[in-house]
């Protein structure tokens, strides 16, 4: 496929407008249980993705859409499976949290950190049974405080797999300010475990695509595994309806001073602190609400600006293509 | 139960936190520690501060190890692992750590600890996130599990929890607790809805909380003909069943396990051999389970009766309308009790 710039917004615009799409859906209350959407993290999804071909295999997190929608499975099936019907891609059995195709070797799950293990057997059967293929971890920094993806870091480099570890780092932990939980540098643990690794704006969907590619190309000839961490974005909170943006500071005051007052209980210091702890939760997320200097497709849409009918015919023909899915998902019963 | 006094009331999930308020302020030594506790408590955080409620990275199998260690060493946590199918990540502490501590130290060494989780399904969130687990943990010699119904049970058996002296499970089944449905299941949306039962969400408590003892059941209805034993969101579709039945003229009487391991025999034992029929309701899945359990110490008891089960029978699905038809439903349970009528 075509690596240029424009083929890469190409991923990340299709990705975007079917997330789009997916919301208006849980919105209308179509799509049951949580939505986790990877809005934000589409540079570097499209950045490692565009150098998968096929053998090559993905182990996935609660964020599964975008790297399977930039894989290439059929939209409308991935519809039918949020809307819980029979003909979706895992029968309606999975939802978004649990999303599998065998034939693109792409597996998912709602266990934090467990891509981790998973894309390690990928590689040791791609190292085993085709040589030259490779596997890829896509997880967050709040997985990188998991056991069970630290001692992947340590089973890969051991045996030298066709790994490549990609942690797409927003500074979340769910609800939790991941630097407040995290001892040392994500980076220099993967290091430390005698993997290559490096660094990338994850916004900048073009430095994506040359490390990953690096990595990549060293997997495939042999030379082991990797991991790449790439700053991006958490636009969209946790999941839909993310409580912390949705914070009624007002409607919350009330049951807070009766906890700030109520004896025994810490110092005042202390009590002051927690709210204050409490207050800086709330408004960083709704900070990050209007973070879209960091989005990767405004930064890459800027550099394209000279390609401007190319951009309005892109857009049209990906509408057009969510636009025939979400009939084709509707309308068969 | 509460008696007597002027009745206050309160959500399920608000029991909860009351009650580890006033088990927090009189004990210095409880401290809560889990995934998003600042955001999930964050009253007890600006209460009783960053040391006694803190956040935990995402590591469940280090901080729930760390929990047993705590407990060991004189604090006693609540650790929270957010919902029950995380522990599958972490299962190390409480197999073969908190539930051995006390039989291989000759019963000289002891965890008293509490692992808060939610469980339970009927919102449409998949089977990595609505098991109930309850039977799977109660199999290992050494935990307690408990699953409380209601409001006031719900209080009453956080301060079980807490006074109990070894590692005990409790499960906070999320169609009870507001917050977590609001969370997972809603997220602010008035787009759907969910068949909560109201009397478990809200309800009267008693004025001060005191603790219940540990594995005993209560009767929450009376009834001649058909016995129906569950816990937690199955008590209450089995009173609904129960209502149903009785315009049947079929006397039906329910029991609310409330704890899973100890799990009260003599209670059980005395409907049953009145009832002769017993009918168990169990969200958990079904094979090698509590149901099972159920039947086995009432054939040691020596009694003979006729037996039935609603149960989970596989992997939860996704999808709203297989999940309702997987989950224990009011309609099944009425289906399966007049097969033993």
């Amino acid at each position: 496929m075509g690596t240029d710039l424009q083929a890469l917004y190409r991923l990340m615009l299709r990705s975007r407008r079917f997330e789009e799409a997916v919301t208006k859906l849980w919105e209308a209350g179509k799509i049951s249980g949580e939505m986790h959407l990877g809005v934000g993290e589409e540079g570097v999804v499209a950045g490692v993705v565009a150098h998968l071909r096929d053998g090559d295999a993905m182990a996935l997190d609660h964020r599964g859409t975008p790297p399977l929608v930039m894989r290439g499975v059929d939209l409308a099936l991935l519809l039918k499976e949020f809307l819980g019907r029979s003909d979706g891609l895992c029968k309606g059995m999975g939802g978004h949290m649990h999303l599998f195709s065998a034939q693109h070797l792409a597996a998912s799950s709602g266990i934090v950190g467990s891509s981790g293990p998973l894309a390690t057997g990928f590689a040791m059967a791609a190292q085993y049974l085709h040589p030259g293929n490779i596997s890829v971890a896509f997880f967050g920094d709040g997985a990188s405080n998991q056991g069970m993806l630290l001692e992947s870091f340590n089973l890969a480099s051991a045996w030298q797999l066709p790994l490549i570890f990609v942690c797409k780092d927003n500074t979340w932990a769910i609800a939790t300010q991941s630097p407040k939980v995290t001892g040392g540098d994500i980076t220099d643990r993967a290091r430390s475990f005698g993997l290559e690794a490096a660094e990338v704006d994850g916004s900048d969907v073009e430095a994506v695509y040359a490390a990953a590619g690096h990595l990549i190309e060293r997997a495939r000839d042999g030379d082991g595994p990797s991991f790449l961490l790439a700053h991006c974005p958490r636009l969209e909170g946790h999941y839909l309806g993310d409580p912390l943006r949705r914070a009624n500071m007002m409607e919350l005051a009330g049951p807070l001073m009766t906890a700030f007052v109520a004896q025994p209980g810490a110092s005042v210091a202390e009590r002051a602190y927690s709210l204050g702890t409490l207050l800086s939760l709330v408004g960083k997320t709704t900070v990050e609400k209007n973070w879209r200097r960091h989005d990767p497709l405004d930064k890459a849409r800027r550099k394209l600006q000279s390609q401007k009918s190319g951009l309005d015919a892109l857009e049209k023909e990906i509408e057009a293509e969510i636009r025939l899915a979400l009939e084709t998902a509707m309308m068969e019963a | 139960m509460a008696e007597g006094k002027k009745i206050r009331t309160m959500s399920f999930a608000g029991a909860i936190e009351d009650a580890l308020g006033q088990a927090m302020a009189s004990d210095n030594r409880i401290v809560i520690f889990g995934e998003d506790v600042h955001g999930l408590r964050m009253n007890l955080f600006v209460r009783f501060g960053e040391k006694r409620v803190r956040p935990t990275p995402i590591s469940e199998s280090a901080f729930l190890g760390a929990a047993v260690g705590a407990a060991m060493a004189g604090l006693k946590p609540v650790v929270e692992i957010m919902m029950v199918d995380f522990l599958g990540v972490a299962m190390d502490a409480l197999l073969n750590e908190a539930a051995k501590l006390e039989a291989f130290s000759g019963g000289k060494w002891k965890a008293p600890m509490v692992v808060r989780a939610a469980c339970g399904g009927g919102y449409g969130d998949g089977g990595q996130h609505e098991q109930s687990l309850w039977g799977w943990l109660a199999h290992i010699p050494g935990l307690a599990v408990v699953a409380p119904s209601t409001p006031a049970d719900a209080g009453s058996l956080m301060l079980t929890a807490l006074q109990h002296d070894g590692p005990v499970v409790y499960l906070e089944h999320k169609l009870l607790s507001n917050y977590w449905l609001e969370y997972l299941g809603s997220g602010g949306r008035t787009t759907v809805s969910y068949d909560i039962p109201l009397e478990g969400a809200n309800g009267p408590v008693p004025d001060t909380w005191e603790a219940l003892p540990l594995g005993r059941a209560v009767t929450r209805r009376e009834g001649s003909d058909i016995t129906l034993v569950s816990v937690a969101v199955g008590v209450h579709r089995c009173l609904e069943a129960a209502a149903a039945l009785e315009k049947e003229s079929v006397s039906t009487g329910v029991i609310d396990l409330r704890s899973i391991s100890p799990l009260d025999r003599k209670t059980i034992c005395e409907a049953v051999s009145k009832s002769k029929r017993l009918l168990i309701v169990d969200e958990d899945y079904r094979d090698f389970g509590l149901s099972g359990e159920v039947a086995a110490i009432l054939l040691e008891a020596g009694l003979t009766f006729k037996y039935g089960r609603v149960c989970t029978e596989g992997t939860i699905p996704y999808s709203r309308n297989l999940e309702d038809a997987a989950l224990p439903s009011t309609g099944r349970i009425i289906e399966a009790a007049r097969k033993l009528l």
